[in-house]
């Protein structure tokens, strides 16, 4: 009898404790936006995206910030997505099992795990100084395309693993070679949790300052970048700036550029969950 | 409900390419001036100094529109390493060159001129709720602040008996800041040696926060962050031997408030002088930066100082075409 009351009243304090952590973290995460909102909201304008960065707050904006972001955003993708997929192609389907392979996965996963800053080292030495760009647009989105190609390469390895053996049989049965099954059925049928592998990658690469400002981001540029040899700013570097003024406008800017950092985020979130749910119900 | 979604990322799109043009717009409409000048200036270095060159450049902006010039924030000593490199023309120090640095410019060729351009002042505050403190001479901070007091120096009676006997909280920049290199040299005598358990932070605003809300609290940063937090905290008053003084322009001017000030400086590459650009640049910095150092909260330097550094400056790009 007791015993029983026992596992009930246990059971009743794991669904509570559940529903505690639950909330803990959306709380948090809701009274953190809900400050930014109130601080940001009522600075974000159409002057605010357009303006250049200025010492005066009410006069400074975010947009070679921004553009820097959107230009580091295309330009890791350009490099990061064929990389990554080849190598998961390759990983899944052609490296022989064994010793290698396993190595090989262990030290993909290690990769993931490695702090952001260190990756910035690499870039620094790597691309800004060995290969001699500089403190440019393209040594940024490589070093950055290093950060995210673990995460596309597990990603995709997922994806790659959850297409149905049948459809590959069926495939091959029909005289299809290994290149031809990969091409025109793996990966089309992969390509939701490829997409949403890349997308969420590029979530965590768009918040990224330490690792930028190792290789060379600026803080002050008051021109968009034209090509992939220009020099940039990127958002979290103007927001780090900002918030460490003494001028408490600059806190606001802060609040209000923090708001389009997360708009992005969240919209790029948002697009990844609307590929998978079309992938899904277009393989069901 | 698809075609919905397309419409709202093609609206997406569309905003953004606005962006685009907006911007390109933006840059032309500034460009109405005689004797343009063209090219770019790569500055980077000090935080410290970042707000000052940053209002010089955009000031510079509205005369030399088709001049980029873009400022990084690698601190006084991640700059000078780009400087010595070769890979900045200016560079922004809250210190002067060290000698590891001047042997990396040595090592690549690099000879430059240092221009003293403002001062910062450091404040030290407490609570606004503190009402025992009058003012601190500079060995009672050292008392506090050096290695030695760690686990000892704990309460405010430790520092003058009838202060209260209650914990003494400090507050201070993290180790990697020149604000806190430029401390421990004036205080304590080393730069860079102090107590290690004091609450540190690289924002200074966490400072602000953390010495307002605790009536038992101690700390120094930047005097630009007093002065934008006037209301909320009390600034203690440091008497050197010499009465006790209080940190503002005047004091920092005429030297009195002392050793908590500093000159703050910008290095200049030779081999950019000889482009018309950097001159320009560096001369209207000369004649601009005693308001606009002003204006972001720094202190500064007086006329014949400006003056002088101008002379030496000229005299700089002079030489050097002449040498060339």
């Amino acid at each position: 009898m007791t015993n029983i009351q026992l596992n009930r009243a246990k059971d009743k304090m794991f669904a509570t404790w559940g529903v505690v952590s639950t909330f803990f973290g959306i709380i948090l995460l809701a009274v953190f936006i809900i400050f930014i909102l109130y601080d940001g909201l009522p600075r974000l304008s159409w002057q605010f995206l357009v303006s250049l960065p200025s010492r005066k707050p009410e006069n400074a904006g975010v947009y070679t910030a921004m553009m820097g972001t959107i230009w580091i955003l295309g330009l890791t993708l350009l490099f990061a997505l064929p990389l990554g997929i080849a190598a998961a192609v390759y990983l899944e389907e052609y490296i022989p099992k064994g010793k290698f392979a396993t190595i090989l996965e262990i030290n993909i996963s290690n990769l993931a795990g490695v702090p952001s800053i260190i990756y910035g080292l690499l870039g620094l030495q790597l691309f800004a100084r060995t290969m001699k760009f500089g403190g440019n647009l393209l040594a940024g989105s490589f070093t950055l395309s290093l950060l995210i190609l673990p995460i596309i390469i597990v990603a995709t390895r997922e994806a790659i693993r959850a297409v149905p053996s049948s459809i590959k049989d069926a495939s091959f049965a029909l005289g299809a070679t290994k290149w031809q099954t990969i091409w025109l059925q793996v990966l089309p049928s992969a390509f939701g949790g490829i997409m949403t592998g890349l997308i969420l990658a590029l979530s965590r690469a768009v918040g990224e300052a330490a690792p930028l400002i190792v290789v060379g981001a600026l803080a002050y540029v008051p021109f968009a970048p034209k090509s992939p040899m220009d020099e940039y700013s990127v958002l979290p570097i103007q927001i780090f700036n900002w918030i460490s003024r003494p001028q408490h406008g600059f806190v606001v800017n802060a609040a209000a550029a923090i708001i389009i950092l997360l708009v992005i985020t969240f919209t790029m979130n948002a697009i990844a969950v609307f590929l998978r749910n079309k992938h899904q119900k277009k393989t069901n | 409900m698809k075609s919905k979604k397309l419409l709202v990322i093609s609206m997406l799109l569309i905003s953004m390419l606005n962006l685009l043009s907006c911007g390109e717009n933006q840059t032309k409409d500034n460009s109405a001036t005689a004797d343009k000048l063209s090219g770019s200036i790569k500055i980077d270095g000090s935080s410290t100094v970042y707000p000052i060159t940053e209002a010089v450049a955009e000031e510079f902006r509205a005369v030399q529109s088709e001049v980029q010039i873009t400022i990084g924030v690698s601190g006084t000593g991640g700059g000078f390493k780009k400087f010595g490199r070769g890979e900045t023309d200016i560079s922004n120090a809250s210190r002067l060159i060290k000698d590891s640095e001047k042997e990396l410019c040595k090592e690549n060729n690099i000879n430059y001129i240092g221009l003293e351009i403002a001062y910062d002042g450091m404040a030290v505050i407490m609570s606004p709720e503190n009402d025992w403190v009058d003012h601190l001479t500079v060995e009672e901070l050292k008392k506090i602040w050096q290695p030695e007091a760690q686990d000892k120096i704990k309460k405010w009676n430790q520092i003058r008996p009838n202060w209260p006997d209650k914990e003494i909280h400090l507050f201070g920049p993290g180790t990697a800041s020149g604000t806190y290199d430029y401390f421990t040299e004036a205080i304590v005598g080393k730069s860079g040696s102090s107590r290690g358990d004091y609450t540190a932070s690289e924002d200074d605003n966490v400072l602000v926060q953390g010495i307002k809300n605790d009536k038992y609290s101690l700390g120094f940063f930047g005097l630009a962050y007093y002065e934008e937090n006037k209301d909320i905290l009390k600034l203690v008053p440091i008497d050197n031997g010499k009465g006790a003084v209080l940190p503002s322009e005047a004091t920092v001017i005429d030297g009195t408030y002392a050793p908590l000030s500093r000159p703050i400086y910008i290095y200049v590459n030779q081999t950019a002088v000889s482009r018309p650009e950097v001159v320009a640049f560096v001369n209207f910095y000369l004649n601009e930066v005693k308001t606009l150092a002003k204006e972001v909260g720094y202190i500064p330097m007086q006329d014949a100082e400006y003056d002088e550094s101008k002379k030496i400056f000229s005299t700089f790009v002079e030489t050097h075409k002449t040498t060339k």
